[in-house]
């Protein structure tokens, strides 16, 4: 054993400038399920304290549904707890072929091939089909799993200005002697929850004859009249030509994620995806729960549903009450606050009142643009958001921010 | 060359990376990374960019966000390979 007393002091260095800049992650401890309420310990040895949860990404409620729980009880009864084997090995049941067959249905898309998560979905995607000769055209918004995933790739790196379809184009043009073209764009954003222009996306890889990826992560199972996501959304279904998405957030919120599209390129990744070669098959466990899930948001809405009402709600409420939140439809609602230490304060003193949420700062979002992220849940009942506005309207009159915009809370408290 | 060179860094910086709405102006001092101007992510393409304009290569070790974080300091990383 050899660990060196400079390698030791370094890491303590670190570790303080990380807690001196105030970004030290802590965890919290929930002693309960995964739902709206939930019970949490913290900090680290208070007593139990019960709170809504307005942070989680369990869009559909679906992380502790009783019949989903009942499928993955099913399936660890007859499927066993762990295959102890990566998938071409001997880590393939029929259940994960009949998950990758149920996915393709319901994202509309030829073929699917399943991962450990979509962190793996996307660090594999972009080494496996494109190379030197390629370019990858990515929004600079994309989830930091895409742009830990096109580094692994040897493929010619350009970005464009978030959601600017000019600056997308001249990208396009800059690299029409390319071989092959992949726009990559997340279909919601995490921090903002604004939707990509997937319509004008594939207007412009039709014209310039590229491909589009999309991680659809924070659609998939709601966004779209049938909650196919974002695709479904902006009416390009079957016009996407790989999406990643997750089976960590609205569909069971446990583990696994998925690459799904073109039937040549999920092949490609069935071949040569390190992720899917040399890691784990996914839990039995989670296969048969998912496909319950699958099976519940395929056949009805109503989950979805109940999350849009859900959204609209709270978002017409809280923009009433007079806080500044990003417009838009997807419960994803940034209530903005601008300053780091601020949105630090009024998270800590919401958790006092018994809502959970957390605030978001520099280096997460961009520098000045601090924040409150909510989500919400279809888990929600209207006694539960009547209870989070209100909380946030108590905290807010405290620091005296409702009906300020911008500018005004700046002068208060800084960017 | 340095006059010319910090010109069209400076207008490539404005028109790429600040949004056409910004009243923002760039000088040869502002701070492009450790101001928030220039992410990690659009410092590859940036790094790139420069390659392709100068027919350089700017060894990743020498990517650092200090050398990127101002265009006087993109001038001497730049000048640097230029001239050797």
């Amino acid at each position: 054993m050899a660990y060196p007393n400079v390698a030791k002091a370094h890491y303590a260095s670190e570790l303080q400038s990380i807690r001196g800049g105030g970004l030290y992650k802590e965890e919290r401890y929930i002693q309960s399920p995964q739902a709206a309420r939930i019970t949490v310990e913290y900090p680290l040895g208070a007593p139990p304290k019960e709170v809504l949860n307005f942070c989680a990404n369990n869009y559909l409620g679906l992380s502790s549904h009783t019949e989903v729980l009942e499928a993955a009880r099913h399936g660890l009864e007859t499927r066993g707890y762990g295959m102890s084997s990566v998938r071409f090995i001997c880590g393939t049941q029929d259940i994960h072929h009949e998950l990758e067959q149920k996915l393709s249905a319901f994202l509309e898309t030829e073929d699917t091939i399943l991962l450990p998560s979509c962190m793996e979905a996307n660090a594999a995607l972009f080494e496996v089909t494109l190379d030197k000769d390629d370019a990858m055209i990515a929004d600079r918004l994309v989830h930091a799993s895409i742009v830990d995933g096109m580094r692994l790739a040897k493929a010619q790196l350009y970005n464009y200005k978030h959601s600017n379809m000019a600056h997308l184009e001249e990208k396009l043009q800059e690299t029409q002697g390319c071989r092959f073209r992949m726009i990559i764009t997340d279909g919601v954003f995490s921090m903002d929850g604004d939707i990509a222009k997937l319509d004008e996306i594939c207007d412009l890889a039709d014209k310039y004859n590229a491909m589009v990826m999309v991680d659809d992560s924070h659609s998939t199972g709601f966004m779209g009249k049938h909650g196919k996501g974002t695709h479904e959304h902006c009416g390009v279904l079957g016009r996407i030509d790989v999406i990643t998405t997750t089976l960590g957030k609205a569909l069971g919120g446990a583990a696994g994620g998925c690459i799904s599209g073109r039937k040549e390129i999920v092949d490609m990744c069935r071949q040569r995806a390190r992720p899917y070669l040399f890691s784990n098959t996914v839990p039995p466990v989670v296969v048969a729960a998912s496909i319950k899930v699958v099976d519940l948001i395929a056949k009805s809405t109503d989950r979805r549903d109940k999350l849009e009402a859900n959204t609209m709600y709270f978002r017409e409420k809280m923009t009433s009450a007079g806080f500044d939140i990003r417009e838009g439809v997807h419960p994803i609602i940034p209530i903005m606050l601008y300053n780091a230490k601020l949105a630090q304060d009024v998270a800590r003193d919401l958790y006092s009142e018994g809502i959970y949420v957390i605030g978001f700062f520099f280096p997460v979002v961009a520098q000045g643009q601090a924040r409150i992220r909510v989500q919400i849940s279809a888990d929600h009942d209207r006694e539960h958001l009547d209870k989070a506005i209100a909380a946030f309207t108590k905290v807010g009159l405290k620091y005296n921010i409702l009906g300020k915009k911008k500018d005004e809370i700046i002068a208060m408290y800084g960017a | 060359m340095a006059e010319d060179l910090k010109k069209m860094l400076i207008d490539y910086v404005t028109k790429e990376y600040l949004d056409e709405d910004s009243d923002q102006v760039i000088t040869e001092n502002t701070k492009l990374i450790s101001g928030g101007i220039v992410d990690s992510f659009s410092m590859v393409s940036l790094k790139m960019f420069l390659e392709k304009k100068f027919q350089i290569k700017i060894p990743d070790e020498k990517a650092t966000p200090e050398a990127f974080d101002s265009v006087n300091n993109i001038i001497k990383l730049v000048q640097e390979f230029v001239h050797s």
